[in-house]
């Protein structure tokens, strides 16, 4: 997603100095990496019990944000309070997408449990393209822009703005992942969980249905990529058929930053992933204009006057995902939080 | 009999790992299954608790055809299986190992188990991977028990233990059994299987070589030179 996010002020560093460039691009990736985080679990936990990349998982987080999309359109001149409408959305979209979630497992993986591994992480890319296109056929392929309806306020802190649009993002974000490590670390099904990724045939033994707890699995992930979908389209203000591939995608780098299958790994890997790239984002202009450096400035007519001859400008914010997904992947491949090397991938 | 095995036969891909075994355990029983490696015992086991599919045979537990049951469906049964090499959750903490113990129960009483097991109450927010072997059979032992098993398998307890933790896990064995529980003893240990047992069986290329009261087998001269190393 290319677009600036609705409330998020974006700084170049240039001509605003009030504003604490630093700071700022910080609550923006934080914000913007809370969300991958959240993607982020529905990837690791899949990976965690099954060894799957459910490459499919972005399109799920696509669906969530339609589906809120066309709810929220429908209600915002119903005249309810803005906070109840697009609360019916992501309450709309969370099932539809747990739904979702369920039936690729079901219909999509479960048949090939036992196949090799390149079975199904190839029709994981199939279901991923079933579902985009299922999407196009509903939603149409242009940029949909979501209504406004939830009035944005501002407020500054140390020479940065944060706007209260970013504050509830935050907010749910955390508060999921905390829900999250308390379902998996402190219930019985959470237990479960993690005992049938270590060893689904002794779990099974010990009289748990694994074929359940793997649904349980797909349908959380599902219902948290829902949330996100609904925050990353509130916060961007727009969706389109195509988002998920992106956004899957970084918060896959996420997952693998933090250690694939690692479930405190993906938080961190997402809210990392997020800075990093807010921050590359705020100063690439900055370092690759190529007027601030005096040897070639004089060389160049646009420098001419205190002009500028920017070569990367933020655009080129979601190549730092990449970067960092290929840092991983060369210098520590198991990921900042996980043992397990991927051998099995 | 608690359990009944019929004519049994697992093979995988075209090798038959067992053939036409029958097997008995009556109510009560301490009964062993020795062999040689790749005799077929863990095969047999495997079979018995549905983690391979049967080629062929009946498996009947508590009067019940279980040929087909699924695998999570037997401990709620009473029927319990300790498999080959511990399969403790290596990352999970011994307490958490005891809960998914009785995890078809819905939830178990870990104070018996901490009170035979006086070891693993003292390791208990332990993570299980950081145990000796000799504690994590003990684990493997203690979450069966949580089952509340009517039944229980052991396969090869004795694996990869020192001696002396052995001689330990076979005590702790012939204790549980003396408490009622019925056991099917597969056990690579000959020796150590008969001592403890009332009877055996005998397993060699997939079928049943022998049986009979472990006492006579122990003097059985087959066995002593096969099996005893006499």
């Amino acid at each position: 997603m290319n677009g600036t996010p609705r409330g998020a002020v974006f700084v170049f560093g240039l001509g605003l100095p009030a504003v604490d460039t630093f700071l700022q691009q910080v609550i923006n990736g934080l914000t913007a990496g809370s969300v991958y985080a959240v993607v982020a679990l529905g990837y690791t936990m899949v990976y965690g019990i099954i060894q799957l990349i459910n490459f499919a998982h972005g399109e799920v987080v696509m669906i969530g944000a339609m589906v809120a999309f066309t709810v929220i359109n429908a209600l915002a001149p119903s005249g309810l309070p803005p906070l109840a409408v697009v609360l019916i959305g992501a309450g709309c979209a969370v099932p539809v997408c747990m739904l979702i979630g369920y039936a690729m497992e079901r219909l999509a993986y479960r048949p090939l449990r036992h196949a090799p591994r390149l079975a199904p992480l190839i029709t994981a890319i199939g279901v991923s393209i079933i579902l985009q296109h299922l999407a196009l056929l509903i939603w149409s392929r242009n940029v949909l822009a979501f209504p406004q309806i939830i009035p944005s306020r501002t407020y500054m802190i140390g020479g940065a703005a944060i706007t209260s649009v970013q504050l509830a993002i935050l907010a749910i974000c955390f508060a999921l992942m905390a829900g999250l490590a308390a379902l998996v670390y402190r219930t019985r099904l959470g237990t479960a969980m993690r005992a049938t990724a270590q060893n689904p045939q002794v779990a099974g033994l010990m009289g748990i249905d694994i074929d359940r707890v793997i649904a349980a699995t797909f349908l959380i992930g599902a219902a948290l990529g829902a949330v996100a979908g609904v925050l990353f389209g509130t916060y961007y203000g727009l969706a389109q058929y195509t988002m998920g591939s992106i956004l899957g995608l970084k918060a896959f780098s996420a997952a693998v930053l933090g250690g694939i299958g690692n479930i405190p790994g993906a938080m961190l890997g997402g809210v990392l992933l997020g800075i990093v790239e807010a921050l590359g984002a705020g100063y690439i202009g900055d370092l690759t204009n190529l007027c601030s450096y005096d040897m070639l400035a004089a060389r160049i007519d646009d420098c001419a006057g205190g002009g500028n001859f920017v070569l990367f400008g933020s655009n080129y914010q979601d190549v730092f995902a990449f970067i960092v997904l290929i840092l991983v992947l060369v210098f520590r491949p198991s990921g900042l939080l996980g043992e397990r090397v991927g051998e099995r991938a | 009999m608690l359990l009944e095995v019929r004519n049994l036969a697992v093979h995988y891909g075209g090798i038959h790992a067992v053939a036409g075994v029958d097997l008995d355990v009556a109510d009560g029983e301490l009964v062993c299954l020795i062999g040689a490696n790749g005799a077929g015992k863990t095969s047999t086991l495997k079979a018995i608790c549905g983690l391979v599919t049967t080629k062929n045979g009946v498996i009947r537990y508590d009067g019940e055809d279980i040929s087909h049951a699924p695998v999570h469906e037997l401990p709620r049964k009473g029927l319990v299986m300790v498999p080959e090499g511990r399969g403790i959750f290596a990352q999970l903490t011994v307490e958490e190992n005891l809960a998914m113990g009785a995890y078809a129960q819905g939830g178990g009483d870990a104070a018996a188990q901490y009170g035979r097991f006086p070891r693993l109450a003292e390791r208990r927010r332990q993570i299980a991977g950081t145990l000796s072997g000799g504690e994590q059979q003990m684990l493997a032992l203690a979450r069966a028990l949580m089952a509340k098993p009517k039944l229980l398998l052991l396969d090869e307890p004795s694996m990869g233990l020192a001696p002396m933790m052995v001689a330990k896990i076979f005590e702790l064995v012939r204790d549980i059994a003396a408490q009622g529980v019925t056991i099917f003893l597969v056990e690579q240990n000959a020796r150590l299987a008969l001592e403890i047992s009332q009877r055996g069986y005998v397993m060699e290329s997939g079928a049943i070589a022998l049986t009979g009261r472990s006492a006579e087998l122990l003097d059985n001269p087959r066995v002593r030179e096969a099996y005893l190393g006499e």
